[in-house]
């Protein structure tokens, strides 16, 4: 079936309107012999049709409620309000374009102030934009942003080895082209030996430095020394952060950072295959010219209503083309405004809550399986909620055990880091019971002894 | 703070911050216990504070229901945004995107647990590179500028895989998208504009003066955004193939092609999609989109990585195995994970419920849409590039003898609740109204749009001032967009606020 609304009349009324006999008519300008071609595809299902064929697929899958889930690896398991979608789902949200037109889209525009407020109050930095694509790319236009701050002359750009590969992947690909070098991108660096390795790579000529915080394996350092040798060689430092972790730590704008983004998917985006998810951007008002990305601000209008708009538009690719920072047009509003939903809901107590819980539950998950015998914890650093643990046999062998008794099991380090082979990353959320916490115990002991 | 010798006065607030309903004590959700004993947490890397705002659901509710009546959107009114393509957004995708079997899958999870999402995805490739007649295609890229830069990013890989390192030019057209230059700028690529002809097509004498051993490709969007169909485009695609150069499409405009003609037919490159144009996704008040990627037979080893494939074939009895591959010269990954899978769920039921005719018949209406309104509205307003047009075309938002402008009469369109069109865009019409219907309204909401353009353009002689105060009947009036940018108020407090508190 279609969307299309006209009766065979209608249709043939306006034809007559424009002046052609038929459809066909209006499609002379494309080549001929390439017009009009036999599309091989299935035959149009009704809706009814559909939503069974559609069910199919989802019925094939196993899930993170159908299993028990300790997976995390930059994507986590938390609970979603139920209030968020019923918000998500108000047509007025999500089928309104970008708005460029303030007078008829407050609801979108002021929905952005409040989470760029949010967001700052979260990473203690004083702007944000209204969103990338998710953590990955947002780590990638921190080094854009960096480029365009030193107007190019600063080359090097330093990432720590313990920021999520996918995130140094997506860096490595934005980067071509650019002239730059990669420090510190090696999977083979000591992976122990915190801040204090980063700062040796670190000159005159870097733009910018990147952690992570809690780090991949879910380490927390303090960076303020870092941050301290980032600028006292002028360069720019970004901190990609865990927005949960952040309910209870120490804000990287309190340890120096100049910009701070990550993945927002932890605010009460479903996790849904990867994506659509979130990336959060932001920084301090002195970058904000070459920051990309949109962002709104306070103003009134003409009946002296406060009011909200797009600013500083003059940034952005649709001005300023090639001079423009950043590409991004498209972004992840409908995904920034869940974001902010799930942030007003939980409130501060009902975050911290969130936060805790998952702190408890990694670090009771985490001594229950440094008990057992064959497996140990890999750092003696302090953890959030992820952990990397030893394994006594390859982590494919016991995942596939695990999975057989309803359990996805962690994140297979060594397909990432070679030195790391065996290494299976576990993430703890609030989802997780203790006795599920217990049962994955039981089972990693199990496969020990087979 | 200053004290101003002349008091403002205090803006008006019609609805409060989620800040200023705060208070303190009140809790949207709560969560359990914990049962697990108490860990003791790091002191020295605690945070000292957090001040989120403190609110019960139903003032969370209410505060964003309130907010929700200030928008327009597709679901409230005709909404013909050009270059936007903002169509009925399907319910059914919505729910299908919802399904617990979809939307709690993790995508990290052993790929034996996620074969309906493997499966889905491998099809997904296999219906674009059919509607677009690409060799291959990646899901990957999140919205139209990310597949753009996807693009160039595989355009230089192929030219540097032969050896060819000379290449630094991209031609960009000058009624491109902001985004084409933008995106090539990124990877340091040098742009060079070349300008339309008089019937808006891209004058071939000046893109042929370009043409040499220095050019990347072209990136060209077809229909273009004046929504004119380029006629000479067979001659561009041999111009630019014959200087060693690579034809990037943008598919920003591919609602007027579907079933009228497959872009790898006629020789482009590559392709980027837009799922949430022509695929019916939602926009979602900024996002998310979804770009895919399609490709030639020659380009595809140079698609990001990883792409759906089939792993093992199986047989009459087991099911083939899908698993993700990595194309042996992959320009690399452009993002986190395989894309933007909800917005994928979503366009793949589209398609889905549409088939072949019904795919032709999107575009069908799209372009007589179009047309029948140009027809209606080219006796009031002059169309600088007037022939039969696809699914867009672009006026002059000027009346003779008024000196209203293209921005009073948007705003004005506002007060017959309709959404303006996109104005001043493309660049090369003076003060442009960019108006792209799609097929899903019906022949009453193109009649009433038409003849309140007609009446605005009556009222621009006889009352010019109704039109530069419009909008009068929306919820909000014009902005002070000065006073935004002087100011830079861009969160609920001052940063200086928040430091002494």
């Amino acid at each position: 079936m279609t969307y299309i609304p006209h009766s065979p009349k209608e249709r043939d009324a306006m034809l007559a309107t424009i002046g052609v006999k038929n459809l066909e008519d209006l499609f002379k300008d494309i080549p001929a012999k390439h017009r009009f071609p036999d599309l091989d595809l299935p035959p149009a299902l009704t809706e009814m049709e559909a939503a069974a064929e559609l069910a199919g697929y989802a019925d094939a899958n196993e899930t993170t409620q159908s299993f028990v889930s300790f997976l995390g690896a930059g994507a986590y398991n938390h609970y979603i309000p139920a209030a968020i979608d019923h918000i998500l789902r108000r047509g007025e949200f999500y089928t309104a374009y970008t708005p460029y037109q303030p007078e008829i889209s407050q609801g979108t525009l002021q929905a952005i102030f409040e989470y760029q407020s949010m967001m700052t109050l979260l990473t203690g930095m004083e702007v944000s934009n209204a969103s990338h694509y998710d953590g990955a790319t947002a780590v990638a236009e921190a080094a854009n942003m960096a480029y365009a701050q030193f107007r190019g002359k600063r080359t090097r750009m330093v990432i720590s080895p313990t920021v999520n590969p996918q995130y140094r992947e997506t860096l490595r690909t934005y980067t071509q082209g650019m002239g730059l070098t990669l420090a510190g991108d090696d999977t083979r660096a000591n992976l122990d030996g915190g801040p204090e390795t980063i700062e040796k790579l670190i000159d005159e000529n870097t733009a910018l430095v990147i952690v992570q915080y809690p780090d991949y394996f879910g380490r927390i350092y303090d960076y303020t020394r870092l941050a301290d040798a980032v600028h006292a060689a002028g360069a720019l430092f970004c901190v990609t952060a865990n927005p949960t972790a952040l309910a209870i730590l120490k804000t990287p704008g309190e340890m120096g950072a100049d910009i701070v983004v990550g993945e927002g998917q932890p605010l009460g985006i479903p996790l849904s295959f990867g994506g659509p998810y979130l990336g959060f951007f932001t920084t301090q008002k002195k970058y904000i010219h070459k920051m990309a990305g949109r962002l709104v601000g306070e103003t009134v209008d003409n009946r002296g209503q406060r009011a909200f708009v797009l600013t500083l538009t003059a940034r952005e690719q649709h001005i300023k083309r090639e001079r423009a920072t950043s590409n991004i047009c498209s972004n992840q509003g409908l995904l920034a405004l869940a974001s902010a939903v799930y942030l007003s809901l939980l409130g501060q107590t009902g975050f911290r809550q969130v936060a805790e819980l998952c702190y408890h539950k990694a670090h009771y998950a985490a001594e229950q399986i440094s008990k057992l015998k064959g497996y140990h914890l890999c750092f003696d650093t302090p953890f959030f909620h992820e952990f990397s643990v030893c394994c006594p046999k390859p982590v494919a062998e016991i995942n596939a055990h695990l999975l057989e008794h309803g359990i996805l099991g962690g994140y297979d380090l060594g397909q990432d880091y070679p030195a790391l082979k065996d290494h299976m990353l576990i993430a703890v959320t609030e989802m997780n019971t203790r006795e599920e916490i217990d049962l994955l115990v039981e089972i990693l002991e199990e496969v020990s002894h087979d | 703070m200053i004290e101003n010798t002349v008091p403002m006065e205090k803006p008006k607030v019609v609805e409060p911050t989620l800040f200023e309903l705060s208070s303190p004590g009140r809790s949207g959700v709560t969560f359990p216990q914990p049962d697990v004993p108490v860990a003791s947490l790091p002191k020295s890397l605690l945070r000292k504070e957090l001040p989120l705002p403190e609110l019960a659901e139903v003032d969370v509710i209410r505060h964003y229901m309130h907010l929700s009546k200030f928008n327009y959107s597709v679901d409230g009114g005709f909404y013909p945004l050009g270059s936007c393509t903002m169509k009925y957004n399907p319910k059914i995708n919505e729910d299908i995107a919802r399904l617990p079997g979809f939307a709690f899958t993790h995508p990290l999870q052993p790929i034996e647990s996620v074969q309906g999402n493997m499966a889905l995805l491998y099809t997904m490739q296999e219906w674009l590179k059919e509607i677009s007649g690409f060799k291959a295609v990646t899901l990957q890229p999140s919205a139209g500028a990310q597949g753009e830069l996807t693009g160039v990013l595989i355009m230089r890989a192929y030219h540097q895989s032969r050896g060819d390192t000379k290449r630094i030019k991209m031609l960009i057209p000058d009624s491109a998208h902001g985004t084409n230059p933008a995106s090539s700028g990124m990877i340091g690529l040098q742009i060079v504009q070349i300008p339309s002809d008089k019937h808006g097509n891209v004058d071939l004498a000046a893109l042929k003066a370009e043409c040499d051993d220095t050019v990347v490709g072209l990136m060209l969007t077809n229909p273009n955004t004046l929504g004119l169909f380029d006629e000479h485009l067979e001659e561009v695609v041999k111009t630019i193939h014959a200087c060693g150069g690579l034809v990037y499409g943008d598919g920003a405009n591919l609602n007027a092609l579907l079933g009228v003609l497959r872009p790898g037919d006629a020789g482009i490159d590559l392709m980027h999609f837009n799922l949430h144009k022509t695929f019916s996704t939602p926009h979602g008040g900024g996002g998310p989109g979804s770009g895919p990627v399609g490709v030639t037979a020659s380009l595809a080893d140079f698609l990001p990585a990883p792409i759906v494939d089939i792993v093992d074939e199986g047989d009459d009895d087991i099911p083939p195995l899908y698993g993700f591959i990595n194309p042996p010269k992959t320009i690399g990954r452009v993002k986190s994970f395989h894309g933007h899978f909800g917005v994928i769920l979503r366009a793949f039921t589209y398609i889905a419920m549409h088939g072949p005719e019904g795919l032709r018949q999107i575009s069908e209406y799209a372009v007589l849409n179009a047309n029948y309104l140009l027809a209606r509205l080219r006796s009031t307003y002059n169309v600088p590039y007037d022939r039969i047009c696809m699914h867009e075309f672009v006026a002059e938002g000027m009346v003779e003898g008024s000196d209203v402008r293209a921005l009073d009469i948007a705003k004005r369109l506002m007060d017959y609740d309709f959404h303006p069109p996109t104005n001043y865009f493309p660049m090369i019409v003076h003060e442009a109204l960019m108006i792209e219907p799609t097929e899903t309204e019906n022949k009453d909401t193109l009649d009433a749009f038409a003849e309140a353009l007609i009446k605005i353009a009556a009222e621009a002689k006889t009352n010019p001032e109704l039109l530069h105060e419009a909008p009068h009947k929306t919820p909000f009036g014009r902005m002070d967009e000065v006073k935004a940018a002087r100011e830079l108020v861009l969160c609920c407090w001052l940063p200086e606020d928040y430091a002494s508190s």
